[in-house]
């Protein structure tokens, strides 16, 4: 069953169409990543979900809940981290997270999450003297403080160092654990290939595909690429002739063949039948990234880390 | 948990928040009467005089005080939170909460309410009690000389808070209306020695001086400028709804 349909979603400004035609599920229990260079309408479409904005047309549920008319009640399951936002500079930690543990009507302990997000030794720090990471966590613990069933994190873990960034992704995989389900708005790729079950990628506020990380770099033209030297000539005719290979090259006495799906077994099969030997094999696979560069022709902007 | 509940931790929260402003708590809190102290501490002004209408310069000037603690409460302090809440995403992220980010600004009105009142309540104490002024001749009066000041000042903060796009601009007109309305109260000159036409038209300035001092020494009645600061309280409060952004 989906958590979250979105169907044909559509959100302009002032007649400037940001979001068009979108159309996606999360499923129960399930992490999907919306994925895009910035300015492609992901933030938009997440506060239509969140009720936050009124689409202009298509529409959302969100456990059979319409964020506009079911406002109050979407409230009360969904948890949302929003990609900026501060607090007050003098609340503590602890006060924050039993502020908003009072909001919900079957709050999470706020002493035991602060302890699993590694906020304990901070827990009667101010806000403001916080650094970036630990209020990036501090805004995790209020998305879920409140035990939603469907949490939304915008930029999860933009300003985080690599470790830091690598204990939050096991922590989101703790949740999913728990029957979470997770809309995850980043650019980050291997956050997406860590935690994504299925990834929505965003282009020109449109949903140019939807499938798993390895679907997608599984479906990308010349995303895989092999290379080795045939103990053997092979007429490459042979080879191009399978479906799964987009183009083969010749470097000197190696072969190089590129393409897609199950490419390396495809190629091995054949050789076997051919009696021929790939010695010195080399498997390359396309990452998330050059997925995201060939489908929105955007470079992905990295963010110094 | 019930939405009193979250309600009632909301405004512990802020109330928390407020008490770490010390700076701020002692310019609304207690600036009024340490300035009645330190006049009162004169023995000349404590004297009737002809220079001072006939009357002790203390007794005159006292209900000028008592607009101070609700001017900068209501148009510095609380625009300021509510901007800086709107800027810092605070508003918008409570309306992603079961709670409405309006309660956050009933929290706010009532936490700064209360406090002019104390502050109030303070000049008022020490007037009567270490200075032996006469206390309010007419209570009723006196109290609804505060509801209706208080609501007439509120309200402007409230507007204040609608139309200043950044806390330095909420800062700005927040300044701008405290020096005007401590003027036309009195506050730099007292009210005795201000030109007739400034006093006539400072009756009608929140938060109506003139309502306070006829409650506490005067007659009591002053209809038609309590009238006036009500519709005052009235305008500002549907033009602050009708424009305030909560992001």
């Amino acid at each position: 069953m989906s958590v979250i349909e979105v169907r044909h979603l559509r959100k302009a400004y002032g007649g400037h169409v940001v979001v068009d035609d979108v159309s996606f599920d999360v499923g129960e229990g399930e992490i999907v990543g919306i994925l895009g260079p910035n300015g492609t309408g992901k933030t938009t479409t997440v506060e239509c979900i969140e009720g936050l904005r009124s689409p202009d047309g298509g529409s959302i549920s969100v456990l059979g809940l319409d964020p506009q008319r079911d406002r109050a009640a979407l409230r009360r399951v969904l948890g949302v981290q929003l990609q900026a936002g501060e607090l007050p500079e003098r609340l503590r930690v602890r006060e924050a997270v039993e502020l908003f543990a009072a909001f919900y009507e079957d709050p999470a302990d706020p002493a035991e999450l602060i302890d699993r997000w590694g906020l304990g030794p901070k827990r009667d720090a101010f806000y403001r003297d916080l650094s970036g990471g630990q209020r990036q966590r501090l805004s995790i613990v209020l998305a879920l403080v409140g035990r939603p069933r469907v949490a939304i994190l915008d930029e999860l873990t933009t300003g985080l160092d690599p470790q830091a960034r690598r204990d939050t992704w096991a922590a989101i995989e703790q949740i999913r654990g728990e029957g979470v389900s997770v809309l995850l708005v980043t650019h980050i790729m291997e956050e997406a290939e860590r935690l994504c079950d299925r990834v929505a990628v965003f282009s020109a506020g449109r949903v140019v595909a939807v499938d798993s990380p390895a679907g997608l770099i599984a479906g990308l033209a010349g995303g895989q690429r092999l290379r080795f030297r045939p103990s053997a000539p092979v007429d490459e005719a042979v080879l191009r002739a399978l479906p799964e290979v987009d183009a083969v090259r010749r470097h000197g006495p190696d072969l190089e063949i590129t393409g897609r799906g199950e490419l390396l077994t495809a190629v091995t099969t054949r050789l076997a039948r051919l009696g021929v030997v790939p010695t010195g094999l080399r498997v390359e696979q396309a990452r998330l990234d050059d997925v995201v560069v060939a489908l929105t022709g955007h470079e992905p902007v990295e963010e110094p880390a | 948990m019930t939405a009193r509940s979250a309600t009632a931790v909301l405004a512990r929260t802020e109330a928390r928040l407020f008490l770490r402003e010390p700076g701020t708590l002692l310019l609304a809190l207690l600036l009024p009467t340490v300035l009645l102290v330190g006049l009162g501490a004169v023995p000349a002004l404590r004297e009737p005089s002809p220079a001072f209408g006939g009357q002790a310069f203390l007794s005159g000037y006292t209900p000028s005080l008592l607009g101070w603690s609700l001017a900068f409460l209501a148009l510095q302090t609380m625009p300021a939170n509510l901007v800086a809440y709107r800027e810092k995403g605070i508003l918008r992220r409570l309306a992603i909460t079961p709670v409405r980010p309006a309660v956050v600004l009933q929290v706010q009105l009532l936490l700064n309410v209360v406090t002019a009142a104390i502050a109030m309540v303070l000049v008022v104490v020490v007037a009567v009690g270490v200075f032996g002024s006469a206390p309010p001749r007419h209570p009723l009066a006196f109290a609804a000389a505060f509801v209706i000041g208080s609501a007439s000042m509120f309200a402007l903060g409230l507007l204040i808070a609608a139309l200043a796009p950044r806390a330095k601009a909420a800062a700005a007109l927040g300044t701008l209306g405290l020096l005007v309305t401590q003027f036309f109260g009195g506050l730099y000159l007292p009210r005795f020695l201000l030109p007739e036409v400034i006093v006539r038209i400072g009756e009608f300035v929140p938060p109506g001086i003139g309502a306070f001092q006829s409650a506490w020494t005067g007659d009591g009645a002053t209809p038609v400028q309590l009238t006036v600061l009500s519709a005052v309280a009235v305008v500002a409060t549907v033009a602050a709804v009708r424009y305030f952004r909560w992001e």
